[in-house]
């Protein structure tokens, strides 16, 4: 492959600084239009939702211990622990199975 | 209503810093993870410094190391970016309705730019208009532990031993369910929705007709659709201020 890492890098700055500055700069009224409102909203949620499953199994050296750090990921990120804390305790799933296991 | 102007201060800056630290030790946290992959996929810790700095989203920055791992297109890069970075188009259009009128331009770039989740929480948290220069405060501190992150995780994440990095390699996907189910327990929709993603998703990697389907291109089809369905089913009831 010839392909140029940072290029990919400022391919995605230019877009994702596009996104982040025009409506700054643009838009001086709230949207509108109900669809692109709802459709915006549930995007994030979605997004990340699919690109954490099954990718999540297969970042581990067993998958029983990426589950497990879903499964007590998700119910720490229900009980509204901080974005730190949660990556620490599945962090710290990860380990303890794998420690148990391997 | 009295919005007052706060002044473009240096202790406007130091405000901004203080809050932004710990924002900073978490970014430091799931950057390393980051790092990790993007050593995976061949990108050294300089290449590794400027994403961070340019892009400065985790989604993001997870999408331009897979793109450079399976060796994507770069319209599928531009459109994976567009996709995974879409929500900061509804945080900026928030921002917008609390900038100043007299706000020259260029802090209004400033402000478009410096957009997380996190420091856009911290910004519009704030009284009054948004102050440019409590933005580049706590920016500032938030990247540089964005940037040494990645670089650390570049650089040690290969000495360190296969169990650690296996257990270290899973705080970005932490960080990922941290975004969205705290969304999920106040709206059962979405929480359906999460649900539906990780079966489709699932189905779409696991099945042997999809096989030759890049996994960005799965993603963004994925999204489109199952955000898109929702939308048109589903449209979200309340006006989403958040306060």
């Amino acid at each position: 492959m010839t392909t140029n890492p940072y290029i990919y890098i400022f391919v995605a700055a230019i877009v994702s600084t596009v996104i982040r500055v025009l409506p700054v700069t643009v838009f001086r009224k709230p949207i509108k239009n109900r669809f692109i409102r709802s459709f915006l909203y549930y995007v994030p949620y979605v997004t990340l939702a699919v690109m954490t499953f099954p990718a999540i199994i297969h970042a581990t050296q067993s998958k029983i211990s990426g589950i497990l750090a879903l499964v007590v990921g998700s119910v720490a990120a229900w009980f509204n622990l901080s974005l730190f804390k949660v990556a620490c305790i599945c962090c710290g799933v990860v380990f303890i199975v794998e420690l148990v296991l391997c | 209503m009295n919005f007052n102007i706060e002044k473009y201060t240096k202790k406007a800056f130091l405000s901004g810093a203080v809050d932004g630290f710990p924002i900073g030790l978490g970014y430091f946290a799931v950057s390393f993870s980051l790092g990790i992959f993007a050593k995976q996929v061949g990108c050294g810790a300089i290449a590794g410094i400027i994403n961070s700095f340019l892009n400065h989203a985790s989604a993001g920055e997870y999408a331009v190391y897979s793109m450079i791992g399976i060796g994507a297109s770069y319209i599928e890069m531009a459109v994976m970016t567009l996709i995974v970075n879409a929500r900061y188009l509804l945080m900026s259009t928030a921002l917008s309705q609390r900038i100043h009128p007299d706000t020259p331009m260029i802090h209004r770039i400033g402000i478009g730019f410096h957009v997380t989740d996190e420091l856009f929480a911290i910004s519009l948290n704030r009284p009054g208009y948004i102050n440019p220069i409590y933005c580049y405060g706590a920016f500032l501190v938030a990247v540089i532990g964005w940037c040494t992150g990645t670089a650390t995780g570049i650089i040690a994440g290969g000495i360190l031993p296969g169990r650690l990095v296996s257990a270290l390699s899973v705080a970005l996907y932490g960080m990922f369910l941290a975004c969205i189910m705290p969304e999920a327990r106040r709206h059962k929709l979405v929480g359906v929705l999460i649900i539906i993603s990780f079966v489709l998703s699932y189905i779409a990697n696991e099945a042997a007709i999809f096989a030759k389907v890049s996994s960005g291109t799965k993603t963004i089809i994925l999204t489109v659709v199952i955000a898109s369905l929702a939308a048109i089913i589903f449209p979200h009831p309340e006006v989403e201020d958040d306060d």
